[in-house]
């Protein structure tokens, strides 16, 4: 565990409590971005800059910008949501709890993952375009038109949902 | 003797860490270039403001600035003093915190794309493996900036201005990036440095420049459509609207953020530009076989130039469009144009090469713009505008 | 086909910048302090007071009557009254301003008191930057800034100021015909009562030699 992760880690925790724990929803969403960014730079120090960088350019050019948006969209004053309730927080922390408990699990069952601890760190794989590219069009080409397909199907959606709107208000 | 002009600046940098502990070598190194991109490209913006009101001045036949210094040349030196010297003011309802980070994150951001920009033959920051990708990605920082600033100065002014930013910047990133997309198709690398040096290669005189084949050429252009309005220059200038929502996002800035929001603007426009420099225009690159004995950073400046040039005749020329103007030309013209031009890239990367592929990619390319064209003119989508009353 | 418009309009812009360099045409800027657009005569900024002769405050048209202060739509004219009498161009013995002040700040340029000033006293001048960094005191013109010579007025409204020369000319030769004709009178009537006097001793009946004017 070295220095930089320590703080990145930090920064990427500070982030998210900062978003569940915020009262203004878009407080809320810059504190998200601020965790996303942290993630990502835990990407790139693990030397996967594609990941990295996607990561960057999906979470905080997209994600957090859509959720912007609707919060611009749906309310114009900054509202202060009351505190849930305690039952709630509860709840809330029980679930954390198990989500996190199988993530533990999972990794930590994975002899693999434990063993490839890398012995010299900077002969890290660096994973090129084109390695990425042959991985999605080979090994993964099912779950991608999948996925694809998916995507379409909600595109196309969203747009029919739109375009009823639009033939209403006429 | 050209090979160290051409190096000058690097031999020099090395120079100067021999003095230094091997220890903070690296670290110094980082910081002396981060030091130089910002000098020089502050300057730039200095230099490109003077530019534009000359140049804009000339094109509506007046003047333009010519009171402070020779020509007025030192007009941007008096517009720097004005701004830091005049009141920093924040509306009192304002979220000061986020106020107050908005134009600092739009100018780190900016500043970020420099980091795997080539300026010269090696004379770039990091030569990252995902060069391309980092590029649009902390492309996409400038939008959360401009969100912060619209929302957190409290007035439907700037948070309209806001929404037309985003609204913008997303819709014309897809074509920015589909755009860029060929060239990586063709190279097989997202580093910026490798892109170059394919492009730095000359079949007689004439260099290999991604802009002198069919797709290259469209993608050039329509990656500059985008470009402008990825920077809110006009004629996609409708997130500042001056006469609709009078400045938009930063109308609640003064003094000096409000500076920085104008120096956010334009290094964010260089930025573009470079990139558009590198992906089609051959970086660095010299023109012509016989000119490469002209050190390279002077070819990227001299590239850069033109490209600035270029935007400030057009904003000279075009009105402002309208909001659902914009949205059709992204969706309705840019988008398929860009897929399609992936497609000719994707011909071209197939066909063996010859004379045959030129004509093949460049029909793929210009039969689907004539056809669109015509459909869209026909759909009166961007036909003269008839008004009813005020005509 | 889709952009030619906007090659169209490139090409305009361009030429319209190339053209700035050779073309007077294309670079229709005047470098205002240093070069001016010669006036037109029918120009008009602010109000101001002729005077006729060297001495302003001796040559001052302006009679005090304070027609001018009571139509000015935003009253931007003060007045006050002498309480003497002085002679004027005719000979006449008038009233004269003591204070003539004109706030500027709030004149519309709109030439009413051009127009209902019986005495041609008051003209339209064409003096236009006249900002001040003294709002108050820069733009409220006494008197003294407001005189200025019947040479400035004929220069700045050459044929307006012509006519009016010749009437105030012709009003004057009248004048003095009159005076004339007063005098010789007043001779004729002097020398009747001095013969009249000779030729009859008794007590002149003075008044009828009045009357005869
Ligand atoms: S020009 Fe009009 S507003 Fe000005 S002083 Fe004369 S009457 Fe008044
Ligand atoms: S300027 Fe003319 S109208 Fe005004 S008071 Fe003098 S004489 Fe009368």
């Amino acid at each position: 565990m070295t220095a930089s992760f320590t703080i990145l880690a930090a920064i990427t925790v500070a982030g998210m409590a900062a978003a569940m724990g915020l009262r203004n929803a878009v407080h809320c969403v810059l504190a998200l971005t601020v965790g996303f960014a942290g993630i990502a730079a835990l990407y790139l120090q693990l030397g996967a800059q594609f990941v990295g960088f996607t990561q960057v350019l999906v979470y905080v050019g997209a994600v957090a910008i859509l959720a912007v948006f609707a919060i611009m969209m749906t309310q114009s004053r900054p509202s202060a949501t009351p505190a849930p309730r305690a039952p709630l927080w509860a709840a809330g922390g029980a679930v954390a709890a198990a989500v996190f408990a199988v993530l533990a699990w999972a990794i930590h069952s994975n002899a693999l993952s434990v063993q490839a601890l890398p012995p010299q760190p900077e002969a890290a794989p660096s994973a090129t375009v084109q390695q990425i590219g042959d991985a999605l069009m080979h090994r993964f080409v099912l779950p991608l038109e999948i996925v694809g397909l998916l995507l379409t199907a909600a595109l196309i959606g969203a747009v029919v949902i739109a375009m009823g709107r639009r033939e209403e208000m006429k | 003797m050209t090979q160290t002009l051409d190096q000058i600046f690097v031999l020099a940098k090395h120079w100067l860490l021999g003095f230094l502990p091997a220890a903070i070598q690296p670290f110094c190194s980082a910081l002396l270039s981060v030091v130089a991109i910002i000098l020089v490209f502050a300057t730039l913006f200095a230099i490109t403001t003077w530019l534009e009101r000359k140049g804009l001045g000339r094109m509506q036949n007046r003047l333009g600035p010519n009171r402070v210094g020779p020509c007025g040349l030192l007009q941007p030196l008096a517009d720097g003093i004005k701004s830091l010297t005049k009141e920093d003011i924040v509306p009192a309802a304002a979220d000061h915190a986020v106020h107050f980070m908005a134009p600092v994150l739009l100018v780190a951001a900016s500043f970020l794309g420099y980091a795997v920009l080539p300026i010269g033959r090696n004379m770039v920051l990091t030569n990252l493996n995902a060069g391309v990708l980092y590029f649009f990605a902390v492309g996409s920082l400038m939008e959360l900036a401009v969100f912060m600033a619209g929302w957190s100065s409290r007035s439907k002014y700037s948070l309209l201005g806001a929404m037309r930013a985003i609204a913008q910047m997303i819709s014309y990133e897809v074509p920015l990036v589909l755009a860029s997309i060929v060239v990586i198709l063709h190279t097989g690398s997202l580093s910026t440095v490798a892109i170059v040096d394919r492009q730095a290669v000359y079949t007689g005189i004439w260099p290999h420049w991604f802009v002198f084949t069919p797709w290259g050429l469209a993608g050039f252009v329509l990656f500059m459509v985008a470009a402008t309005a990825e920077s809110n220059r006009s004629p996609f200038d409708l997130p500042e609207g001056e006469s609709e929502i009078i400045a938009g996002y930063y109308i609640e800035y003064s003094g000096f953020k409000f500076a920085l929001f104008f120096l956010g603007e334009y290094i964010g426009m260089f930025a573009t530009s470079a990139m558009a420099i590198t992906l089609f225009l051959g970086g660095w690159a010299a023109p012509f076989s016989f000119l490469t004995w002209v050190p390279s950073y002077l070819w990227f400046f001299a590239k850069l130039l033109a490209i600035i040039s270029a935007f400030i005749w057009v904003r000279g020329t075009l009105p402002r469009l309208r909001m659902d103007q914009l949205m059709n030309l992204a969706w309705q013209f840019m988008l398929p144009m860009t897929l399609i031009n992936l497609l000719a890239a994707g011909v071209w990367q197939f066909m063996p090469a010859g004379v045959a592929r030129w004509p093949v990619c460049a029909a793929i390319v210009a039969v689907p713009f004539l056809l669109l064209a015509r459909g869209l003119k026909q759909k009166r989508k961007f036909q003269l505008r008839t008004y009813r009353f005020s005509q | 086909m889709l952009g030619d418009g906007i090659l169209k309009g490139l090409a305009e812009t361009a030429r319209n910048f190339f053209g700035s360099y050779v073309s007077r045409d294309r670079l229709t800027t005047i470098q205002y302090p240093e070069q001016r657009d010669p006036q037109i005569e029918a120009a008009r900024s602010f109000p101001f007071l002729v005077f006729d002769g060297a001495d302003w405050q001796q040559g001052l048209r302006c009679v005090s009557c304070q027609i001018c202060e009571k139509e000015c739509p935003p009253k931007c004219i003060f007045i006050e009254k002498s309480k003497d009498k002085k002679p004027d161009a005719v000979g006449k013995p008038q009233f004269y301003p003591v204070r003539f002040d004109i706030d500027i700040s709030v004149c519309m340029s709109c030439q009413i008191c051009v127009e209902v000033c019986p005495f041609d006293a008051i003209k339209m001048d064409v003096d236009y930057d006249l900002s001040t960094d003294d709002r108050f005191g820069g733009l409220l013109l006494d008197r003294q800034r407001l005189a200025k010579s019947n040479e400035h007025y004929n220069k700045i409204h050459p044929t307006e100021a012509a006519a009016v020369d010749a009437a105030l000319a012709e009003e004057r030769a009248k004048a003095k015909a009159a005076a004339e004709a007063k005098a010789s009178a007043a001779a004729k009537a002097a020398t009747e009562a001095k013969a009249a006097a000779v030729a009859n001793p008794a007590p002149a009946p003075q008044p009828a030699a009045g009357e005869s004017q």
